[in-house]
């Protein structure tokens, strides 16, 4: 494939904006992929029983195994009076420490509730902090449903945390957004074999290993619904580098090529070091993009990884795009994937359920990208659909992954073509 | 505030969510901030329902809450109703929106639409699901049945069954054939299976069935008021009580209790000497109410256990339930918070838990086999098999269910013959669950030759799911093993002697021992302490 621009992206489409009801997860939901992440803190989401049974459906099996973070549940008697919720509050918080010393970063997370209330977090995160540093470090953000929608939550997470990262003079790269492990391993390696380093992330496995930041900084982003984090850091005098998000064989290698033109990396180390895996990911694509090529997709807004996605399920597996839904467009961030989407799609930002699901039903797309509300639905009506938050929790990014990730969209077409149930007459 | 993980009960709008989802041509319009539609995904996944669920949430975000989203609530009320046409709405508040003060009644009531606008109150930070979905379906029943003259035939209705519900789907299919077997057919169904145009004429039912008092009781007591209905108090789950319910039956139409048990099973299974192992077999029960007093019932008279703990998490049903733990001698355990039902079954140390999804992981912890009897469940508890719980069919579903976790009579016998042998040893654990057979080593047979450092771990069988410490170090074979709290040690012939005991007993073995030698305050426990505590205990 070749990084040249297609004769018109979708830089300059005009985007359908929508309000209405929406079929997505909110904020919180980030918890359960960033506590597995930071292996020193914990998530307190301050909320009601629907965030703690939110929390119990998205994390499914995971609750079982003493998970890192819980809902300190709103009871009739804390929306009585604030000064009474705050001091229920911080015996919650003490009780919670004194039972895990394990623990040296707690997230207090805002919810819905919280913040109609307006139970000041943020007053109670400094107060908190007062109380348990230096063992405990206390941060705020919010998860809540009117603030952030499904990965937004991640963002709020990190852009509390820049912030209080320490001030570095050091010209290092950081690298932003929560990764699997393996992916990371993987990222890292290659950025090493060119000789880029030290690399800094940001989340960090352990508070003890949170990255400085400062003018000589410069960060790229792993993940495109990291807009609040974008800004914060720049407002730490941090360097943006731009590239497509490092989705399949072409994305992997224009994101390292962004950061290898930033520290000078010779073009022939770069090819040296690319060449294999490159190769590698363009044959396990190929594999799969057999079954996709020529199918249309059709995107609802979930996590914001949907133009990135979408660029590569156009341009490495030939698919059609119909329509590319999103819940928001931060056109600084995934514009480098909006050049390279070939025109033609619907570029959708926000939603209103019922009146996607008529365009849907009217478009009649090969494979709909959906949530778990919308999916079985839409399979009953005929349609083959891939269900979203799986590209959240699977590991997808970066050039080993290239062909799971084709394989990801792949599988339900296959299974469609597989299934015959034998009519009697 | 109160620090959660597992609820075993979601917020009142989702109970409300069920009652709609149940029925059809019916419309939930919720007001609610975006991200509260991940309840839709329970019933899409959890239940696989092959539509939406028929609710509309108002989404509202931050920047709506200038004041706007009253407005909001009526455009969303007037866009489902243009959409989806349904013969009756509700509408309430989601926990949020319970903050913000907006009335879902009374905006929905100035929209004017032309079908009934049923409004409701559910308190978010007082009540639970359950409550949610007894308090709609009362609202939607109050609002839509009126009396009306009786069939010409003997009907009933079926209260309670609702989307999201354990068995319900087949429960109430086992019924209706009950029923008809009396010729008594149901008029309606509901809220599970029902429209409001079912639920206006359920006042010409000569009677109601309640199967599940937690989402119907209270619709019963009204239909008993206002239409004149009485309503069964038996809940048809078990052999005897399912007897027993058709002759309540019986009793409140005059007709004769026909049954036809000619495909029920379980008390043949449970007679027959196989099941004679299960004799006294210790099992702890815990659930909804209905579903926990059900099983006592099931599991004390029918398969023959010994209950050794009961209780429930729904607070409503706390009173019967103590009435009837106290039945068989016990103090119900009335608890939302699951660390103190993992905290009683580890004190208790059960053979069998019944419980929910979260006691078949407390079990899984703790090495002891469960059954789920109730919900909350996860997705392979809505199976696509016929599986209903009420009923003879429900008793044979039942039988079979609690006794696979368990070791049977011939395998038990062949595990306590055999026991030195490499297939039939305490690690193998039983043919039927699965689990990765161990092969035995030599080290395991011969205690004796394992280096003393190496006795601990090998003592704190994990099926036991007594964890103890016990001091590291070696020790000599004569030199007892002192315990941190300074009482009852095993001396390490007894701890070896223990060790041939079967491991399904073996935390009962331990336990009495100790038993026996506190109460007699002898510290060291022998070889013979242990025999003399079997003798002691020996029924």
């Amino acid at each position: 494939m070749s990084l040249d621009l297609p004769s018109s992206g979708c830089r300059s489409t005009p985007v359908l904006k929508e309000r209405g009801q929406r079929e997505v997860f909110c904020g919180l939901t980030g918890i359960i992929w960033l506590h597995r992440k930071m292996q020193d803190a914990f998530f307190l989401v301050v909320g009601s029983r629907t965030c703690a049974h939110l929390l119990q459906a998205a994390a499914g099996v995971m609750i079982f195994a003493e998970p890192r973070f819980g809902t300190a549940i709103l009871e009739e008697k804390d929306l009585a009076g604030l000064a009474d919720a705050n001091a229920e509050l911080d015996r919650e918080v003490g009780r919670l420490l004194a039972r895990r010393p394990d623990i040296r970063q707690l997230f207090l997370v805002g919810s819905c509730p919280s913040e109609v209330i307006k139970l000041d977090l943020a007053r109670a995160a400094e107060r908190l902090n007062g109380q348990h540093a230096p063992h405990v470090r206390v941060y705020n953000y919010s998860g809540s449903g009117i603030e952030t929608t499904f990965t937004q939550g991640e963002d709020a997470c990190l852009e509390a945390m820049v912030p209080t990262l320490t001030t570095s003079t050091a010209r290092e790269l950081l690298i932003v957004g929560a990764m699997p492990d393996v992916v990371e391993d993987q990222c890292l390696a290659l950025l090493a074999a060119m000789g880029i380093g030290p690399v800094r992330m940001l989340p960090a496995h352990r508070a003890g290993e949170l990255p400085g930041v400062g003018p000589q900084t410069v960060f790229a982003l792993v993940q495109p619904f990291l807009g609040e984090t974008h800004a914060a850091l720049q407002r730490r005098g941090a360097r943006h580098l731009p590239a497509p998000f490092p989705f399949g064989e072409e994305g992997t290698t224009a994101w390292l090529r962004a950061i290898a033109d930033e520290f000078g990396v010779p073009a022939h180390l770069f090819d040296a070091v690319t060449a294999a895996p490159r190769a590698r990911a363009q044959k396990a694509v190929a594999a799969q993009a057999a079954e996709l090529r020529g199918k249309s997709v059709f995107f609802f807004p979930d996590s914001q990884l949907e133009i990135p996605l979408a660029r590569f399920l156009v341009r490495e597996c030939g698919m059609t795009a119909i329509e590319v839904g999103t819940p928001y467009l931060h056109d600084a961030i995934v514009g480098p994937d909006l050049d390279l989407l070939p025109a033609g799609p619907v570029i959708s930002e926000g939603q209103d359920v019922d009146k996607q699901l008529d365009r849907q039903r009217a478009a009649a797309p090969d494979l709909t990208v959906c949530g778990l509300g919308l999916a079985n639905p839409l399979e009953a009506q005929g349609f083959t659909t891939k269900w979203a938050i799986e590209l959240v929790f699977t590991p997808v990014h970066f050039y080993e992954q290239a062909g799971d990730l084709a394989g990801l969209f792949s599988r339900p077409l296959r299974r469609k073509a597989a299934l015959r149930q034998e009519a009697i007459a | 505030m109160k620090l959660t993980l597992w609820t075993y009960e979601g917020p009142p709008h989702v109970g409300a969510m069920r009652v709609a989802t149940g029925m059809t041509g019916l419309h939930y319009v919720l007001h609610a901030p975006q991200g509260d539609t991940y309840a839709d995904l329970l019933f899409t996944m959890i239940e696989r329902r092959n539509h939406r669920p028929p609710v509309t949430f108002t989404t509202f975000q931050a920047r709506d809450l200038g004041g706007d989203t009253a407005n909001l609530f009526k455009a969303s009320a007037r866009d489902a109703y243009d959409r989806f046409q349904p013969q009756a709405m509700i509408v309430g508040a989601s926990c949020t929106a319970e903050l913000i003060q907006d009335d879902p009644g009374g905006l929905a009531e100035a929209l004017d639409l032309p079908i009934p606008v049923i409004p409701l109150e559910l308190p978010s930070y007082q009540r639970k699901e359950n409550f949610g979905a007894d308090e709609t379906f009362f609202q939607i029943v109050k609002a839509l049945a009126k009396p009306m003259p009786r069939t010409d035939a003997v009907t009933c209705n079926l209260l309670g069954a609702t989307g999201l519900g354990f068995r319900h789907r087949d429960d109430v299919t086992e019924v209706t054939r009950l029923l008809a077997l009396m010729g008594i057919t149901v008029n309606v169904a509901a809220p599970l299976g029902s429209s409001p145009a079912d639920i206006a004429r359920m006042g010409q039912a000569h009677f109601n069935v309640l199967l599940y008092p937690e989402t119907g009781e209270t619709a019963a007591r009204h239909l008993e008021r206002a239409c004149g209905q009485p309503y069964t108090k038996t809940v048809p789950i078990g052999v005897g009580a399912t007897r027993e319910f058709l002759r309540e039956v019986s009793g409140l139409t005059g007709l004769p209790a026909t049954v036809d048990e000619s495909g029920l099973r379980a008390p043949w299974w449970s007679a027959s000497v196989d099941s004679t192992y299960l004799t006294g077999k210790r099992v702890f029960i815990f659930g909804d109410a209905t579903h926990v007093m059900a099983a006592a019932r099931i599991a004390h008279a029918e398969v023959g256990f010994e209950v050794v703990g009961m209780g429930c998490f729904n607070r409503e049903f706390a009173r019967p339930l103590r009435a009837a733990a106290k039945g068989y001698g016990l103090e119900a355990l009335i608890t939302d918070d699951y660390l103190e039902v993992e905290e009683e079954i580890a004190r208790l140390q059960p053979e069998l838990i019944l419980g929910t999804q979260m006691e078949r992981h407390i079990g899984k912890r703790l090495g002891i086999p469960c059954a789920v009897i109730s919900s909350p469940v996860h997705v392979q508890d809505f199976p696509a098999r016929y599986s209903p719980q009420m009923g003879f069919e429900g008793a044979n579903v039942i039988f079979d269910t609690w006794i696979h976790p368990l070791v049977m009579g011939l395998e038990e016998h062949l595990l306590t013959m055999f026991r030195e042998d490499f297939e039939f040893h305490d690690e193998a654990g039983p043919s039927h669950h699965g689990a990765k057979a161990m092969a035995r080593t030599e080290a395991d047979d011969d205690l004796s030759v394992l280096p003393m450092a190496d006795w601990p771990p090998e003592w704190t069988d994990e099926r036991d799911a007594d964890p103890r410490d016990y001091p590291a170090g070696p020790q000599s074979g004569s030199i007892p093993v002192v315990m941190p709290s300074g009482a009852v040690v095993w001396m390490p012939d007894a701890e070896r002697e223990l060790k041939k005991i079967p491991f399904f007993v073996r935390g009962k073995a331990r336990r009495n021992t100790e038993k026996y030698a506190a109460d007699r305050g002898v510290q060291q426990i022998t070889v013979d302490t242990l025999y003399e505590a079997k003798a002691h205990y020996a029924r």
